[in-house]
């Protein structure tokens, strides 16, 4: 029989293994699917415009922009639009050195925020589609090719790419690699079930009937980026995923900043479900509403949960066994194995199983990312580490919504 | 969403559900399995004590070094610890365990009899400890001597150290206790004939107990002149 207090983590263990094995079925179901989208060639070049928002980005705006010039599409079919969000650094310096480019248009305009950035920007384009790229990230050559090719399925509204870190060197940086090529797999995965829940400002395109019926950005909490994508999901807009279109992003270098980022990504989250929540278990709005919004919500909390249980867990074994020192001293008696003592209740073979089958997420956001499966590093810092620094900023998020905090951008 | 949608969902609840069943029955196959090695080990215990029971009874013809002093201590060890965790993990209140636990303190009471029967027969002093602890929260310092207790018995394997749940609810515990006058102060252990409360360090029961150096000495000097004969009978080799 359970114990009482292990019956809230077996709920938990029991909805992360189904959402793993619906992920896992979900996959191969559309193996082939996936593999026909991504030797699909393009056939037409539609009129893009890129909207670049800038705010104090004087480090990284010119290679964002080099980048997008860089791009592999017809120059005449390109512009890109430039919009300094009332920078206080040399951002507005910085991006003059494009002025007389004939595909880039500066804009400035009083600090706002982002929303507000874009929203310039849709303003000033007529162009059919339109893509948003922050002022922190670069394209790969052929990730714009890559993404109008989705937008040939005239259902489509708009499309994800697949975001990678951008050179990882620190520890730090490649555990959030491994998590980026998790969120290429989950994506192309949501993709597949009509379920993405967010356009990540990193090189989104939509079409314009987008803006023209549903409204530009809003502030939404600091994530613009996911209330427009659950607007659109409740308006039945659809959003594909291209995942071989890469782009690439600056991860945070220091855990405070990817703290503080990370805070702002999940409170977002957690305020635009609430802003959403009759899409909630409604049937209306397929696996989204019934999978993977609720899922996500109970991931957040199960995950403060058991940080808490292991800690709670933890901190008891370790006051026993410094009692046992302060007791008797240090045992230097030999470890034997024995079987009786093996611990085989059923939340630790179920944990178990629960780890081991959502090793496929990492490895296969690796074959999608970088085409193969091998063992990595990042997947080995991912495993060892993420454990103990995602808990800080989901708990932080969650009191961030208990409590009606706000987070802030910087 | 349509009926495929459904069929997924519904298809993936029953993996989801087999894997949780598979996990539950592993995990109660495991306990039981290990109830049953508890019990192969007390039934052991029981078969021992019969024997040396025969022994004591044979003593008058027999002499007392053919008493086997060894026979019981290494099993009492184990199963106090597997005791322990099965208890930790099936719970206080499983009575599988309640069972295993009555069994286990008959078997100490008719191993602590006959111990001290033998040491009047054979003119010797034998170690023994009884140990009353609680495990329903309300005796902060029962974890610390016990593992004071069990360290003592590693160090000393001649040293018999009976445990008994103080709560348990059992004939033969309550009559201890009314033996042995035993308040409701726990932990609480019984050398010689005194009681002594509360937490006792090990350099303190090796105080109440010179019996412990004399014993380890006894088996030390033994353990030595195993070991010469030996070393010897190889170089005649």
């Amino acid at each position: 029989m359970i114990e009482v207090s292990q019956i809230i983590p077996h709920i938990f263990l029991f909805a992360a293994l189904y959402f793993q094995i619906f992920l896992l079925i979900t996959f191969f179901e559309s193996r082939e699917t996936i593999r026909k989208q991504a030797s699909h060639t393009n056939t037409c070049y539609p009129s893009v415009a890129v909207l670049v928002p800038c705010y104090n980005e004087e480090k990284t705006v010119a290679r964002t922009v080099e980048s997008l010039l860089a791009l592999d599409y017809p120059k005449d079919r390109l512009s890109v639009v430039i919009i300094d969000d009332g920078s206080t650094d040399r951002t507005f310096e910085t991006m003059r050195a494009f002025e007389q480019h004939p595909q880039v248009t500066l804009l400035q305009k009083e600090n706002g925020g982002k929303h507000t950035a874009l929203n310039l920007g849709i303003s000033r384009t007529n162009i059919e589609l339109i893509g948003c790229l922050d002022a922190d990230s670069f394209v790969a050559s052929d990730a714009l090719t890559e993404i109008v090719k989705c937008f040939e399925d005239k259902t489509v509204m708009a499309v994800t790419p697949a975001v990678k870190v951008w050179n990882p060197r620190t520890v730090l940086e490649h555990i959030q690699k491994a998590e980026y090529n998790m969120g290429i797999f989950l994506r192309k995965m949501f993709g597949v079930m009509n379920a993405i829940q967010v356009t990540p400002g990193p090189f989104s395109l939509f079409r314009r009937k987008v803006f023209n019926e549903l409204g530009g950005f809003k502030e939404a909490h600091n994530t613009e980026d996911m209330e427009i994508a659950l607007r659109m999901q409740s308006k039945h807009y659809r959003i594909e995923n291209a995942h071989t279109a890469h782009v690439y992003t600056v991860a945070p270098k220091t855990i405070p900043s990817l703290y503080k980022q990370r805070v702002r990504w999940v409170s977002g989250f957690l305020n635009n479900v609430v802003d959403y929540r009759f899409m909630l278990f409604n049937k209306e709005y397929g696996h989204l509403g019934a999978l993977t919004l609720p899922f996500a919500i109970v991931s957040v909390l199960s995950a403060v949960y058991m940080a808490g249980f292991v800690v709670v867990h933890l901190v008891k074994y370790l006051l026993e066994k410094i009692v046992k020192l302060q007791t008797v001293g240090i045992e230097w008696s030999n470890i034997q194995f024995n079987w009786f003592f093996l611990n085989t209740q059923s939340l630790m073979i179920l944990t178990f199983i629960t780890l081991v089958v959502s090793l496929f997420i990492p490895f296969n956001g690796k074959k999608l990312s970088e085409g193969n499966m091998r063992p990595s590093r990042d997947i080995l810092y991912f495993l060892l580490f993420y454990g103990f620094l995602a808990p800080l900023w989901l708990t932080k998020a969650l009191y961030n919504l208990v409590f009606s905090k706000k987070s802030s951008w910087r | 969403m349509n009926f495929e949608g459904y069929r997924k969902y519904v298809f993936v609840l029953i993996i989801t559900s087999v894997i949780f069943f598979t996990a539950f029955s592993i995990s109660n196959y495991s306990n039981e399995k290990r109830i049953q090695n508890i019990q192969s080990i007390e039934d052991k215990i029981a078969l021992d004590l019969l024997s040396s029971e025969t022994q004591f009874n044979l003593l008058k013809e027999l002499s007392c070094k053919t008493i086997d002093n060894s026979v019981l201590s290494q099993e009492l060890n184990s199963i106090v610890e597997k005791l322990a965790y099965a208890e930790e993990n099936l719970g206080t209140t499983d009575p599988e365990v309640i069972r295993l636990k009555k069994y286990y303190s008959v078997l100490e009471v008719k191993d602590y009899l006959l111990m001290q029967q033998v040491d009047q027969k054979c003119k010797r002093k034998s170690a023994f400890i009884l140990y009353f602890y609680s495990n329903q929260g309300d005796c902060s310092d029962c974890k610390k001597e016990g593992y004071v207790l069990t360290d003592l018995r590693e160090q000393y394997p001649d040293l018999r150290v009976y445990s008994f749940d103080y709560n348990l609810d059992f004939s033969i515990v309550k009559t201890l206790q009314v033996v042995f006058k035993l308040k409701n102060t726990l932990p609480a252990i019984i050398i010689g004939d005194e009681t002594h409360y509360g937490f006792k360090s090990r350099e303190k029961i090796e105080k109440l107990m010179p019996v412990l150096a004399k014993l380890k000495a006894e088996r030390e000097k033994a353990q030595n002149t195993a070991t010469s004969t030996a070393t010897t009978t190889q170089k005649k080799k």
